[in-house]
């Protein structure tokens, strides 16, 4: 085909386009994604016992901030890496901001306790499933924040892949902490930074296969 | 949107591209055929620079590329440098014929991310015609020839050839118009 014949086959199906679709479609894959897995907290394990005591406290509230504040700087950086050439300096300082701050109160915590609680601080009572829990929480907006970049044009496809990856992890933390009884910010900064990180990690090896466009 | 930051001949494909762009966006046809013919002259160009040991392929990538920016016009937004998402996308299909080729010698040249490089340059012609002008250029005397490529091909002001080739104002202006005389008469057969 002639380069004449393509660009006038270009130009004579063009139609006013949807100005907004980045937007909407990271919106969809998040309230889906969001969706499922509360539906599946709630159907699964419930909410967590104690929930009519501490829905008024702080600490509650602060450890959902957590995960909120990582999935808005993801969602940033998601919409930022699926259109070219785009800066995403923003959505890095959006990041580090929550887990510089969650580290910071994770070592203030442990450095003021006793050293033989330290430990305990840090494994608190359900380490050993709270990084699974999160990873399966995680699939459903795996799935659809993969959904929602295919149809955008990330050009950096392991890094978009990272970012959608750790938008999935965020949103899981975010839910779980319905069902998680854990209040200590060593727990949260291990536990659920790793339950982050492994959709992160799934996310850049996937994304040049599943990107690709 | 600041274009204070580009050099002269990317701030102008920027400001032009961009408006027939914005256009086409919203359905206008015309404009939009107008975007991705400037844009296949620039994009031609950038590749036979890129690619001078795949000539062929050029052809070919540029269509690549101009089907990636149709295809992906939705995720442009406003307030960013329209050039550097073009660029983003050419080099994403670049890299992407790259490793599809990778075997291949004119692949050791590395891409640098210099944001200014496909539209520095504008080049519509066809291939064919391109090549047959550039070897009857090389029939040309310097003096007139270089003239020729720098003031009637890459479109700089006779000032600018002036400085760029080192011959004063005056004899641009000459060299280009007894070299499309000499041109002219070689094409004819004359000469």
């Amino acid at each position: 085909m002639k380069t004449r014949d393509l660009i006038a086959s270009l130009a004579a199906e063009v139609r006013p386009v949807d100005r907004h679709v980045v937007a909407r479609r990271l919106a969809w894959s998040v309230a889906c994604g969001m969706l499922v897995a509360t539906l599946a907290v709630l159907l699964v394990g419930g909410t967590r016992p104690d929930m009519d005591l501490v829905i008024d406290s702080p600490a509650f509230w602060l450890k959902a901030a957590f995960p909120a504040a990582v999935g808005v700087g993801a969602l940033v950086l998601c919409s930022r890496v699926s259109r070219p050439g785009a800066r995403t300096r923003l959505g890095w300082i959006m990041l580090a901001v929550p887990l510089f701050a969650v580290w910071a109160a994770a070592a203030y915590v442990i450095a003021s306790a006793p050293p033989h609680l330290r430990t305990q601080l840090v494994l608190g009572q359900t380490w050993r499933v709270c990084t699974f829990n999160v990873v399966s929480l995680s699939l459903p907006s795996f799935i659809a924040t993969f959904w929602a970049m295919r149809g955008l044009a990330p050009t950096r496809l392991s890094l978009a892949g990272a970012v959608a990856g750790l938008l999935a992890g965020a949103q899981a933390v975010l839910v779980y902490t319905l069902y998680c009884a854990e209040m200590a910010p060593p727990f949260w900064a291990t536990w659920y930074v790793l339950g982050m990180l492994l959709p992160t990690g799934a996310g850049a090896l996937l994304g040049p296969r599943l990107l690709r466009w | 949107m600041n274009t204070g930051s580009l050099s002269p001949s990317v701030a102008v494909a920027e400001i032009t591209l961009k408006q027939c762009f914005v256009a086409g966006l919203a359905g206008d046809a015309l404009e939009y055929r107008r975007f991705l013919d400037g844009l296949s002259g620039h994009m031609r160009a950038y590749l036979r620079r890129r690619l001078p040991r795949a000539q062929d392929d050029v052809e070919d990538i540029l269509q690549e590329i101009l089907l990636a920016v149709h295809n992906a016009r939705h995720t442009y937004h406003d307030g960013q440098p329209l050039t550097a998402w073009l660029h983003a996308i050419a080099r994403y299909k670049l890299m992407d014929f790259f490793r599809a080729h990778s075997r291949r010698e004119a692949l050791h040249d590395p891409i640098n991310a210099d944001d200014d490089r496909i539209f520095v340059a504008s080049d519509v012609e066809p291939a064919d015609a391109r090549r047959d002008i550039s070897r009857l250029l090389d029939t040309l005397p310097d003096r007139h020839r270089l003239p020729i490529v720098f003031v009637k091909l890459q479109g700089l002001s006779v000032a600018e050839a002036s400085r760029a080739t080192g011959l004063s104002e005056s004899a641009v202006k000459v060299g280009v118009h007894r070299g499309l005389k000499a041109l002219a008469a070689r094409i004819r057969g004359e000469a």
